[in-house]
């Protein structure tokens, strides 16, 4: 079965119609996670994330009820499932005003497109990196 | 010349509420102009290859940031050039247009300019915004959040609070902190007694934007709302940050599967000196396309904490509800302000209330606190625990859905108690400092945090700051909660988290029901097309609604009474016409026999007696009869000045009602009305038995003074209804009039 029509065999919520089917980030079925699972320590948070296929079906719903834009952000959120916590809040800092030359936000967006294949991420902070060099948002002395 | 006059009442005026605010003429250039600013751009579009080149007014070398933003991320290219060619004034009329459905609104707001999207509301008045806002509101059913916090910052106050607020139907709530460092435990607390409150109850803290990101990803918190944007690029660079770094971090929360919302609001440009000579509503406009643009499912706005601003201006209210509006129409998320304090008027305050609470919003308010103000750490809110049965009783009144629930004290406590037991057993299970039982007993019935034993405030930062820096999450609060017998709250905290790996909760409007169902604008859009379509208060939410626990049975008023035991009224036959220097007490119906007691609460054998004694004491006689073929007091009265012999009879309601009447008059002419039988004595009874006689025997009496309450009627128009209704119900057309012979026991 292709990606489509995968997608096309999911209903909205998942919750409701394919709990059984859903796997954490970790690559658990969901329905492993129960009380006693977690009281002898058999979970840990991994297996409380969600993995980048739940949101791109998510990204599937959004954009079939007309929310494009919100389809466009659980996109790259997908993206973003494969880039650790930490990096994450470094992307971040990167992202605010006067803290990055354009040459390191273009860095930036090379390493999280060839280590976590976050193409979509990868253009947004390439969008950034200009936008920033036009309208003068880059760290001071090297705009 | 102009002589040195002061006007009493100017002077009461000046000392109300309402003049404690600070009003002030527009001001375009400093940006005190809420609407239609002279130098607000006008809409314009250009489009090539597919790409904006110009928009209202300004071609892309000439676009700042934000600009740049909207062209790029939230203006739909596709759309744009068709919707740009309507008239201003033809969108403004489909948003009120029943016959033009939600997503049609949408598509077009989807392809306008900011410039336009302003053009559109300057043609709403309020109720058209109102209307237009009951059906562009994203989800099908409207709901609130909530604020919980306290000055002590005491987490066992705060679970309880939090519980409370969770069996009062709030679908989120919100915390902050007054020393950042205890935001661990805030938010712990906070996540615990939610789920104690109501199961699917979702939780955030309001703090340092990576502080909160942190917190999140342990699990402590299910949404954000921390995303702030201003419609200027020097504004957005005061709250350090810019369009984009604002974008990754809505895609950063939802990769960790917690739901975010941005925060804008009219007037925040303006109170950081950076509006450009704009209108509070067109910065407002390029603000929730931004946060459009950067995916975010929706936003809470409606001025926020600037709220004073523009309603210091003319327009300001008005202004604000345009802005949520426009937020809708875009297919956003609104949960509409009303948080932070808006006015020192009452009136004020409900008046500017009832423009998101009447057509509905996705949140009403952006946070209505469970406690009292003074705990209020978001800087004391617009409404507050004292206000709960308020808004309870307008959801009644209107029935509108204003998103609570009437409870029962009983249940409060008891939902509190299991709050602050369970945060009770987390803090000892997971070696935080020790909650006492005394601390738990203070938090079930506390008013406020004054009722709260001090905490070691130094020994709970460091453990919360080692808990912060464990790799211990929401998962050991689990174990924390199923080893010490709190399995339910154990499981609903566990599916929260659960819910995150699902990520239905990501999208538009979503909120949970009490069994994790998912309401969203996804699978449970506003589809309001008017009359008869759309969330309609009905079934048992309006059961519920309609059963505050202090309304009364109505048949618990009433039906105990029976005839008064000290007063025997024995009828000796039809009455007749008598002659002579008397006056002929008319009783109603009810009186004495299946009834005993007036308004006021005086026994009908008192007030029977006080009349006869007045009237012997100006020497006259009496008699007493009972009209059976009418309840109205003139009907009685009347009836019984035919019969009397001086044409004088006093008519007397079984309720304590009573006047004097004479003969001849039309009905509704009496001479004398004790109409307010709440407040009447046995003096006052008395009083009128002696005027009737003076009438009688053709003296001038002084009329009865009487007691003025205003608010008697008001809390007694129940009472009054139910006891008239007893009297109606005794009416025998075919007894007439009958003569009584009367004795007191």
């Amino acid at each position: 079965m292709n990606d489509a029509s995968k997608r096309n065999s999911y209903q909205f919520p998942l919750g409701k119609h394919h709990r059984s089917e859903i796997t954490t980030k970790s690559g658990r079925p969901l329905e492993e996670l129960g009380i006693e699972q977690v009281s002898s320590g058999q979970v840990d948070s991994d297996d409380v994330s969600v993995s980048a296929e739940t949101l791109e079906l998510q990204a599937a719903f959004a954009r079939e009820s007309g929310y494009a834009e919100v389809a466009a952000n659980l996109t790259r959120a997908a993206e973003m499932t494969r880039i650790p916590n930490s990096e994450i809040l470094e992307i971040y800092e990167a992202l605010r005003p006067g803290r990055s030359t354009y040459y390191e936000l273009l860095s930036v967006s090379q390493r999280v497109a060839s280590m976590y294949s976050a193409q979509h991420t990868a253009a947004y902070i390439r969008e950034a990196a200009d936008a920033y060099r036009d309208t003068g948002m880059l760290k001071v002395d090297e705009k | 010349m102009q002589r040195n006059e002061q006007s009493k009442r100017f002077a009461k005026l000046s000392q109300r509420d309402i003049n404690k605010e600070v009003f002030v003429d527009e001001l375009p250039e400093l940006g005190l102009i809420v609407m239609n600013s002279p130098t607000d751009p006008s809409p314009s579009i250009k489009i090539q290859d597919g790409k904006i080149v110009e928009m209202d007014g300004r071609d892309t070398a000439d676009f700042d940031a934000i600009d740049r933003f909207i062209a790029q991320y939230a203006i739909d290219v596709e759309r744009a050039a068709d919707a740009m060619e309507l008239e201003s004034v033809e969108i403004a009329r489909m948003l009120v247009d029943i016959h033009v459905p939600q997503r049609r609104v949408m598509d077009i707001f989807a392809g306008l300019t900011p410039a336009m999207i302003a053009e559109v509301m300057g043609h709403l008045n309020v109720v058209e915004m109102m209307m237009a806002m009951q059906k562009m509101r994203q989800r099908k059913k409207p709901a609130d959040q909530a604020h919980v916090t306290n000055w002590k910052e005491n987490p066992t106050l705060l679970a309880a609070d939090a519980a409370e607020a969770g069996l009062r139907g709030f679908a989120e709530e919100e915390t902050t902190v007054r020393v950042a460092r205890m935001a661990p435990f805030s938010a712990l607390a906070l996540l615990i007694g939610s789920q104690v409150g109501r199961p699917g109850v979702m939780t955030q803290i309001s703090c340092e934007e990576s502080l909160n990101l942190r917190l999140a990803m342990k699990g402590l918190a299910t949404y954000a709302e921390t995303l702030s944007v201003y419609g200027t690029i020097p504004s957005f660079l005061d709250g350090d940050d810019t369009p984009w770094s604002k974008g990754i971090l809505a895609s950063a929360y939802a990769s960790r599967g917690i739901k975010s919302r941005f925060t804008s609001g009219s007037g925040s440009e303006a109170l950081m000196g950076y509006g450009f000579g704009w209108s509070m509503l067109y910065l407002e406009i390029r603000c929730i396309l931004m946060v459009k643009g950067a995916g975010s499912q929706g936003v809470q706005n409606g001025s926020i904490s600037c709220i004073a601003l523009p309603e210091s201006l003319p327009n300001g209210v008005r202004g604000v509800l345009a802005e949520n509006l426009v937020a809708a129409a875009l297919g956003l998320e609104v949960a509409a302000g009303n948080d932070a304090m808006s006015s020192h008027s009452q009136m004020r305050k409900t008046a500017k209330l009832m423009l998101q609470m009447l057509p509905g919003t996705d949140f009403i308010t952006s946070g209505h606190s469970v406690m009292p103000r003074k705990d209020n750490l978001f800087g004391g809110g617009n409404f507050d625990a004292e206000d709960m049965d308020d808004w309870l009783v307008i959801q009644r009144d209107m029935q509108v859905d204003g998103g609570l629930r009437p409870v029962r004290e009983e249940d409060v406590l008891s939902i509190r108690r299991k709050g602050a037991l369970a945060i009770q057993a987390v803090f000892h299970e997971m070696g935080f400092p020790e909650i006492s039982d005394e601390e738990v007993e203070a938090a079930v019935t506390a008013f406020s945090s004054d009722d709260m034993p001090d905490r070691n405030s130094v020994e709970d930062l460091a453990a919360a700051d080692a808990f912060l820096e464990s790799d211990r999450t929401a998962l050991d609060v689990v174990k924390a909660l199923a080893k010490n017998g709190f399995d339910d709250v154990a499981e609903s905290v566990l599916e929260m988290q659960r819910q995150r790996v699902l990520a239905d909760y990501l999208h538009t409007a979503a909120v949970f029901d009490e069994k994790f169902n998912v309401l969203s604008a996804v699978n449970t859009p506003n589809d309001y097309e008017g009359p008869g379509t759309g969330y309609r208060v009905e079934g048992n939410r309006w059961e519920e609604i309609c059963a505050l626990p202090q309304a009364l049975d109505p048949k618990s008023l009433v039906e105990a009474e029976t005839g008064d035991e000290r007063l025997l009224l024995e009828p000796v036959g039809p009455a007749v016409k008598g002659e002579g220097d008397e006056v002929v007490v008319a009783v109603g119906a009810a009186y004495g026999t299946v009834m005993n007691r007036t308004l006021a609460d005086l026994s009908h054998a008192d007030v029977l007696k006080a009349i006869l004694d007045g009237i012997a004491a100006e020497g006259a006689r009496a008699r007493i009869v009972k009209v059976w073929h009418g309840a109205d007091v003139a009907n009685i009265g009347l009836s019984g000045a035919k019969l009397s012999g001086s044409g004088i009879g006093i008519g007397l309601q079984s309720k304590g009602t009573a006047l004097i009447h004479k003969k001849g008059l039309p009905p509704l002419n009496n001479l004398e009305l004790l109409s307010m039988a709440p407040n009447l004595t046995l003096e006052s009874y008395r009083s009128l038995g002696r005027n009737a006689a003076c009438y009688a025997t053709g003296r001038s009496p002084h009329p009865v003074p009487m007691k003025i309450d205003n608010m008697a009627r008001l809390r007694l128009i129940v009472h009054t209804m139910l006891l008239h209704h007893r009297e109606v119900r005794q009416i025998d057309p075919d007894r007439g009039i009958e003569e009584l012979e009367v004795t007191f026991q």
